[in-house]
């Protein structure tokens, strides 16, 4: 099992998402996060006074997936979010240790999707 | 400050007596024969004692709504526009505030303020307290005040001024002051400074009404007065944590729109108003009041575009704000031309001000209460000295680019004694308050936010 945290642009979510779910990936979470990477912000002017260094809004994505899922998962997301612009964000799979599905109490593989 | 028309006396006096309450449409058809040549006077001499007063139904209705619309310049104009500039943990401590003087005034001005302020006077200075509780002010018209409205009414529109001017200094010291302190800041300020200032003013007797000062509808008892004061309460206070770089950006823009619509909105009642009567005079300071807004939001703009390459929304509500200043006191004595004039200087100076001089200067005015109410309202009162004309209100003067520059020097007088006044008592209330409660909220309550600290409460919830 996998965990796979992507940071993206908002606006290429639907995409994002359209796209898991052609490839039957449909359990995901979703947050609005500030972050920053290469991309830099743009600036804000407030009565000329100018907020440098200022955070950029993106989109963040959890997904768990086993691992014959993962491939796919990435895929969708990385085809998905990009843009080919400085900005576009990263993409994170991480190893997942155990996975419970609260209703029944299903462990392991069984609890995903 | 509305002087009767002669001829609207002559008839008051035939039918005043006989005809009581049934005679509205006789003073409707008086006043409408008298309107042509009607002229209003704001903050000069009134012509003659008037003899029996008859209260106007068209003028009483107006007033009325005037008083209405100055009250939603407060709550929740004033209130939206300085809420949605602070961070967000601060969000309720702003409309609290603002809230919280349209009570507490509102008591005041009943108790005893209105009395300080328009009651019969002692040496020019401040009125006596025969006017407490509203003794003496009923239906029956003061005409020395307003001749053609019940003394009740004219009270009431007073009362939402008095209540405006402290809730415009809250912008300075936004964010770190403590609530206590806020409160009795105020009720010390608005007894100790805005009535005493009021009636110099406009009170019956004060010494700048005496001294033939023009101030249409308060731009030096409001904004220069308020203005200052929320100068010295930025430099007594200090700056707020991580003033100037470390601060976050304003925490809803769109509030902060809507707040300086409604203020614009609510101004009509403000300034056309202030003729305390439905005729052209009101006319024409609406016009002024409309135009100069406009016209200073546009010039704001001018201005962002050539410092900062963009032309920004915090920048055309400022302009409007600062254009809304500057013709209040010019708004019943200039023309539309001369509107256009105030209107750009307002947006030029006020601009340059806040994102010029006030950065070289470093104290911290958290929402530029000095920068476009002190500012815009020194802007104005000058440029009432320079544009006004007799031709738009005869009851007025005629300023410098009319053949008349003493009427500068007299402006000029009246902005200086209004600063060093409210400038010296409102550092003195300061200390005061300081020493019995301290000024500003802890370290720690300024950093989680004065919502939370002050008032057990978030503006919003993350969660559900």
């Amino acid at each position: 099992m996998k965990y796979i945290v992507a940071i993206i642009q908002p606006d290429r979510m639907d995409e994002v998402l359209d796209r898991l779910t052609a490839k039957e990936i449909h359990l995901v979470t979703v947050s609005n996060v500030m972050g920053r990477g290469r991309q830099k912000g743009i600036a804000q002017v407030y009565r000329s006074h100018t907020e440098a260094g200022s955070l950029l809004r993106k989109v963040k994505l959890e997904i768990a997936v086993n691992d014959e899922f993962v491939d796919a998962a990435v895929e969708a997301v990385e085809g998905g979010a990009r843009t080919g612009q400085v900005g576009d964000g990263k993409i994170f799979v991480l190893d997942l240790e155990q996975a419970i599905r609260i209703r029944t109490g299903e462990k392991g593989s069984k609890a995903i999707g | 400050m509305n002087g009767m028309h002669s001829r609207l006396k002559v008839i008051g006096l035939i039918a005043g007596v006989a005809l009581t309450a049934a005679t509205n449409t006789w003073a409707d058809t008086a006043a409408a024969v008298a309107a042509p040549a009607a002229a209003a006077v704001v903050a000069a001499p009134a012509a003659a004692p008037a003899a029996a007063a008859v209260v106007n139904s068209g003028d009483t209705a107006w007033v009325l709504v005037s008083t209405a619309l100055v009250l939603l310049m407060t709550i929740p104009g004033l209130a939206l526009f300085y809420g949605g500039l602070v961070r967000r943990k601060n969000v309720l401590s702003i409309l609290m505030q603002c809230f919280f003087l349209a009570c507490l005034i509102t008591v005041q001005w009943v108790v005893f303020g209105y009395s300080l302020a328009f009651g019969p006077d002692v040496k020019g200075f401040i009125g006596n307290l025969s006017w407490a509780m509203l003794s003496h002010v009923g239906a029956e018209p003061n005409a020395d005040y307003a001749g053609t409205i019940p003394h009740s009414v004219f009270m009431l529109f007073q009362m939402m001024f008095a209540i405006i001017t402290p809730a415009l200094i809250v912008g300075a010291f936004a964010e770190r002051m403590k609530f206590a302190a806020f409160a009795l800041f105020s009720l010390l300020w608005a007894t100790f400074v805005y009535d005493p200032l009021a009636h110099w003013v406009w009170g019956m007797g004060g010494f700048l009404r005496t001294m033939g000062a023009l101030d249409f509808a308060g731009g030096t008892v409001v904004h220069i007065n308020a203005g200052i004061a929320a100068l010295v309460c930025a430099l007594v206070m200090g700056k707020r944590l991580g003033y100037p770089n470390k601060l976050s950006p304003p925490h809803n823009l769109p509030f902060a729109v809507v707040g300086a619509s409604l203020l614009w909105f609510g101004w009509f009642g403000f300034n056309a108003g202030s003729a305390l009567a439905a005729n052209g005079l009101a006319g024409s300071a609406f016009l002024a009041t409309h135009v100069a807004t406009a016209v200073a939001a546009l010039a704001w703009s001018v201005m962002d575009l050539i410092k900062n390459k963009h032309v920004t929304v915090l920048g055309i509500i400022s302009g409007a704000v600062a254009g809304l200043v500057a013709i209040t006191p010019a708004a019943g004595f200039v023309t539309a031309g001369g509107a256009i004039a105030v209107g750009a200087g307002a947006g030029i100076v006020c601009f340059l001000f806040v994102t010029v001089v006030k950065p070289l200067l470093g104290y911290d005015d958290s929402l530029d209460a000095f920068g476009v109410h002190g500012i815009g309202g020194i802007w104005g009162a000058l440029a009432t000295g320079l544009f006004a004309t007799t031709a738009v209100n005869s009851g007025g003067a005629n300023g410098l680019f009319y053949g008349n520059p003493a009427l500068l020097w007299i402006q000029f007088k009246a902005v200086m004694v209004t600063l060093v006044y409210s400038g010296v008592m409102s550092f003195i209330i300061l200390k005061i308050v300081d020493a019995v409660l301290g000024l500003r909220a802890p370290e720690q309550a300024e950093r989680i936010g004065l919502d939370l600290t002050d008032h057990r409460e978030t503006g919003y919830t993350v969660l559900d």
